[in-house]
């Protein structure tokens, strides 16, 4: 590994000390004894196993459940419906005031998801939970479904989530984030060529290896301990709090090691159900995903349309920037709001572009709720604007990375949603990304600096 | 349910248990046992992450019933150093810095130990090869390669 010394020397008024060399992590000794502690490694005494029922469908009405089949299957201690659940209706952000609530613990009247948990099973083994939760009755009535982001916009489409009335978010700006900056169609009809091309990307499962699950028990004074490997232990504390109507000092979460997570154990979805199973039964329980659930039923990245609309002068530069992005959030918010939000900040990337216009979207689906996942709402505009700016360049028959380097964003440069620039680094990557990758370019792009007037 | 006795040598030590008649080897490892090193990642065979070794060969334990180890010797990434000091396999994973989570870790050391027990001087193509069924999340194979082939030249450093 080689640290970069060379660039900003005068910002630094003494020898680096951790970076750039090489130190050993911290938790790997237990990592290769096999002694570092996650969530599912303990056991205790009587500890049930809770195995979700869920629907198949994409959209469906429940006409009825019947659990006596399964109520009478051998190991069965208890089965949970929505009837048990104090708080049902929930959403993950309404902790800062990003509302409405719009997300059953169990589904109530509707499933709005292939995988929309319904009915929980609570049983002594593992293998007797799922013999029973597969004697669960539930009478769907299947209605039309939306799996895409243009099917959901299209005028017809059925509603797939009544709490929002319409199948996007409504921001207090309206249907979409917008910034406005400069004007586009000044910079559009001034532009020596104009290229408008559409992007989509499809959702990534985060797949860490420990599936997302939790271990409660109960302390036996009406407080609880939570074993979670959540990535979001104050999220999951202040949700289960609302759904159960339980005090946070009743709620003793106990986080850790986690066995990978990539955004995926962000959300709320084990913990307050499995709460709630040992505060009804009194015993210890888990709830582990299988790894079929992980790769179904665990809120994976978001599926994105991305129109972008650029107009490029022959000598290189950018003049004018117009962008519809839209998120694919599934049935239910979850983070997507807020990852179509952090997107319209984005999506001038780090150019400087003197005429900025952006809408972005947060559209429902009958699809798997989205979520976090490693820079959701910027990674796959990223790939978009950089697919873009390659396309740009070779419209203007000009080297891609002699391309970004005339636009490259610097010190004092403003952005679109009117923040300055400062402490940039662009050109400085980019300048020992072409000596790395042996891609030359320019003796004057080498020269410059992120330094204004550099 | 039925429960059905098993014994088996786990780190060298002798181990006896009566478990339920169908139970896996991980669950009667890591339940029974209170040896959580061997991980449940897919409890289907296909991650890796549960790999122990019985008599020399590795083995899935979320494939393995219990009942079938009767009287076997079984060793787990718990038990391999001995008196406090770390096998090379363990000294090269954290010299190399070849592992993130740490989740894959032990189903990888074991994999690799059962490779440099029968080759102590793998080529990178046999290392590759030995941890062909352990997954990791956090890409971290160009690390772990490396680490098999350090911990190997160390052994052989040590051998001369």
């Amino acid at each position: 590994m080689k640290l970069a010394k060379d660039y900003f020397a005068d910002q630094r008024t003494e020898e680096l000390k951790e970076l750039g060399q090489g130190l050993q992590r911290s938790d790997v000794p237990g990592h290769v004894t096999g002694k570092t502690s996650y969530f599912a490694d303990r056991t205790f005494p009587g500890m049930l196993c809770l195995r979700m029922v869920r629907s198949p469908h994409h959209h469906a009405r429940i006409r009825s459940v019947d659990l006596s089949e399964a109520e009478r299957h051998p190991g069965v201690h208890r089965i949970l419906t929505h009837k048990d659940i104090p708080h049902n209706l929930y959403t993950i952000l309404i902790l800062i005031q990003v509302g409405p609530e719009d997300e059953h613990v169990l589904a109530e009247d509707k499933v709005r998801w292939k995988g929309e948990a319904v009915v929980a099973v609570l049983a002594d083994s593992e293998w007797a939970a799922n013999e029973a939760a597969a004697k669960v009755r539930i009478d769907y009535e299947v209605l039309p479904s939306v799996l895409d982001i243009d099917a959901a916009l299209a005028p017809d489409a059925p509603i797939v989530n009544e709490h929002h009335g319409q199948n996007h978010y409504m921001y207090d700006s309206g249907p979409s984030r917008k910034v406005r900056y400069g004007d586009v169609e000044k910079g559009f009809a001034e532009a020596d060529h104009i290229l408008e091309q559409t992007y989509y990307s499809s959702p990534i499962e985060q797949a860490p290896m420990e599936t997302t699950g939790c271990i409660v028990t109960p302390d036996g004074n009406d407080r609880f301990t939570c074993y979670t490997n959540t990535q979001a232990m104050f999220f999951t504390l202040d949700n289960t709090s609302i759904i159960l109507q339980m005090p946070g000092h009743k709620l003793h979460m106990v986080g850790g090691t986690v066995g990978g997570g990539f955004g995926g154990k962000v959300d709320v979805t084990v913990e307050p159900i499995a709460i709630l199973a040992a505060k009804l039964t009194g015993r210890p329980v888990s709830f582990i995903y299988s790894r079929y659930e992980e790769m179904q039923v665990s809120s994976p990245r978001a599926a994105e349309k991305i129109v972008l609309k650029d107009g490029v002068m022959n000598d290189g530069h950018i003049v004018a920037r117009q962008v519809w992005g839209y998120t694919d959030a599934g049935a239910y918010s979850r983070h997507s709001p807020y990852g179509a939000q952090k997107g319209a900040a984005h999506y001038p990337g780090p150019y400087t572009i003197p005429n900025v216009w952006v809408d972005t979207w947060c559209v429902y689906t009958n699809r798997t709720p989205s979520s976090a996942m490693r820079g959701f709402g910027v990674t796959i505009a990223d790939f978009a604007l950089e697919v873009q700016m390659d396309k740009l360049a070779r419209l203007i028959g000009m080297d891609p990375l002699e391309f970004r380097f005339i636009n490259a964003y610097r010190d004092g440069d403003m952005k679109a949603h009117r923040q300055p620039t400062t402490g940039a680094a662009l050109i400085e990557c980019m300048q020992e990304a072409s000596r790395v990758a042996s891609w030359p370019v320019a003796e004057k792009y080498m020269q410059m600096s992120s330094y204004k007037g550099g | 349910m039925a429960k059905v006795p098993v014994q088996f040598s786990l780190n060298g030590e002798e181990k006896a248990e009566f478990v339920d008649s169908g139970s896996t080897l991980l669950k009667v490892l890591r339940d029974k046992m209170g040896d959580t090193s061997p991980k449940g990642g897919c409890l289907q065979g296909t991650c890796g992450s549960c790999s122990v070794v019985v008599d020399g060969e590795l083995r899935l334990s979320c494939l393995t019933l219990a009942e079938t180890c009767d009287g076997a010797d079984i060793q787990t990434t718990a038990g391999l150093a001995s008196d406090g000091v770390l096998h090379p396999l363990q000294r090269a994973f954290m010299d190399e810095f070849a592992a993130q989570c740490g989740f894959c870790t032990p189903g990888m050391i074991m994999a690799a130990k059962v490779l440099l027990d029968a080759n102590p001087d793998p080529t990178r193509e046999d290392v590759i090869e030995a941890l062909s069924g352990n997954v990791c999340r956090c890409t971290g194979y160009e690390p772990i390669i490396r680490a098999v082939l350090t911990a190997a030249r160390s052994n052989s450093q040590n051998a001369a």
